[in-house]
């Protein structure tokens, strides 16, 4: 730690505590901030839309979605346009963040070998990148339920809530996999692959109830079918989430977040000999 | 007070081969794959306002003593204890970011240094007039030489605060008259009274910058004392080899 007046112990095998951790990163705060604007800007330096191409990558699937199934399930789902984005976005926050994670640690390896900093912070930094995203494609998404009339209610106001709970579910699942990631390149591989399978057995694109009753365990038992809910719920049925659910997606994200440190940690120590 | 203490510290490496999923199935994990030793029980006390020089071959350790000084890497065995602010200006080019401007990239280095932006700033004149790269500080850093990059690494490391420096194999880039400012600028350190690290293949500097030196061989400290009679033996024994 670059702390002036300060001893800084550093014993073989002594594992790293969640505590010292949440404290280095809280020291660090100012290189997240760096590494966010970085995320935010260098991605799109070069590009003339810049940062519109955040907004308009789901936006794009929306008008595809929207011209090929509003039609098939206009029973199920008036306002497709809403009763899709407002799940895709959430979605897109999931896979996006996950990926770049992954790519973030992959990328900033020489750096973790040459400076002193948490382990933890390129994974961290790309949440906080990826809600930023997150948060201005809601926006969008409020400016389309403007123009297509869709009703607005009272209850958008738990959005912030379900977004942080995805968050922190989010974070957990990125710590696990870049953690892994650092020692099988598989990893990365098997979540590009896995994604998209990952995105059809959760209700983003179509409604649960088209799905045949002897299917619908793998929706059920699908942990980002709650998470998904949480955010939708709000948005486009106008009211809270069940408590069944909100429990629900409340447990999943801690217990990713729990197990994802837990594997983060494990593998933490031995990073820089595989970086 | 000593900036840097280790003590019994070993870094030591699984020699293993790429890893991939199919290998692990394969082959199974297999527990007792042979360690290679990068330091080996090196046990040193660095004290404040110390210049010291690490010499040594190819692969001898010099450089993850240093980061095991650093508090980068985490020793296999014993401890190390670093006081008081330490940076380190490792092998040239880490920290930034090639879409970047020059400025931006001080800033960014900075954060990574543990320096805030204002901290930064107050220093940016400073950095980049002795860096000599004024003309094209808003150009992206891709867009620079080798050798600009490497002064404003070395600008910047030396302009931060610091109480302990580590310059790992730094010198060797850049032209003459920019290694006489580095060398200016080191001996300023150390008569300010901080502690500087210098690891070097060129036992010149070495001799000129670093009163005391460390010779390391295969992770072992073979030689410690005053940088005369290290380096001799260093080169004796280099010819005897060679």
């Amino acid at each position: 730690m670059i702390v002036q007046n300060q001893e800084r112990h550093n014993v073989a095998g002594a594992s790293l505590r969640a505590r010292d951790e949440i404290h280095d990163l809280a020291a660090h705060a100012n290189l997240l901030l760096e590494l966010v604007h970085r995320d935010l800007t260098v991605r799109y330096k070069r590009s003339i839309f810049g940062f519109l191409w955040t907004l308009l990558h789901p936006l794009l699937l929306m008008a595809i979605f929207t011209v090929v199934f509003s039609h098939l399930f206009r029973r199920e789902t008036p306002h497709y346009e809403t009763y899709f984005l407002s799940a895709y976005i959430a979605w897109n926050f999931f896979s996006q963040t996950v990926t770049n994670a992954m790519a973030s640690v992959a990328w900033n390896g020489p750096l973790m070998k040459r400076v002193r900093v948490p382990r933890s912070i390129f994974t961290l930094s790309s949440i906080v990148s990826g809600l930023v995203n997150l948060l201005l494609s809601m926006l969008a998404l409020l400016v389309i339920m403007l123009i297509v009339r869709a009703p607005l209610f009272p209850s958008l106001l738990f959005v912030p809530i379900s977004l942080l709970i995805v968050g922190v579910f989010t974070f957990g699942v990125s710590l696990a996999l870049t953690a892994l990631s650092v020692f099988f390149a598989d990893v990365r591989e098997m979540v590009q692959a896995g994604l998209p399978a990952l995105l059809y057995m959760t209700p983003v694109i179509y409604p649960v109830s088209i799905v045949p009753a002897s299917f619908r365990w793998i929706v059920e038992r699908n942990p980002l079918t709650y998470l998904i809910e949480i955010v939708r719920a709000p948005i486009y049925y106008g009211h809270l989430p069940s408590p069944r659910t909100i429990i629900a997606a409340l447990a999943v994200s801690l217990i990713s977040l729990l197990s994802g440190w837990l594997i983060f940690r494990r593998l933490a120590p031995s990073f820089e000999g595989r970086l | 007070m000593n900036a840097i203490e280790l003590k019994g510290v070993s870094v030591r490496y699984r020699s293993e081969k790429v890893r991939s999923l199919k290998e692990l199935v394969v082959r199974g994990l297999r527990p007792s794959r042979p360690f290679f030793y990068s330091l080996r029980n090196v046990t040193l006390a660095i004290a404040n306002g110390e210049s010291v020089g690490i010499i040594g071959s190819n692969g001898a350790g010099k450089s993850t003593l240093l980061r095991v000084a650093a508090g980068i890497i985490q020793p296999s065995e014993g401890v190390a204890i670093g006081r008081g602010s330490i940076v380190p200006l490792m092998e040239l080019g880490t920290g930034f970011e090639a879409e970047l401007s020059g400025r931006e990239n001080i800033l960014f280095n900075g954060a990574l240094l543990g320096r805030t932006r204002a901290q930064m700033r107050a220093q940016m004149d400073a950095i980049i007039e002795f860096s000599g790269i004024e003309q094209f500080v808003d150009a992206p850093i891709r867009t620079y030489s080798t050798g600009m990059i490497a002064r404003l690494a070395f600008s910047i490391a030396t302009a931060v605060d610091a109480e302990t420096i580590l310059l790992d194999e730094i010198l060797a880039v850049g032209d003459a008259s920019f290694r006489e400012r580095c060398d200016e600028r080191i001996r300023k350190f150390v008569r300010e009274g901080r502690t500087v690290v210098l690891v070097s293949h060129d036992t010149d500097a070495v001799m000129t910058l670093c009163r005391r030196t460390l010779w390391l061989s295969h992770g072992e400290i073979v030689g410690d004392g005053r940088s005369e009679d290290v380096i001799r033996e260093y080169e004796a024994h280099r010819s005897d080899a060679g």
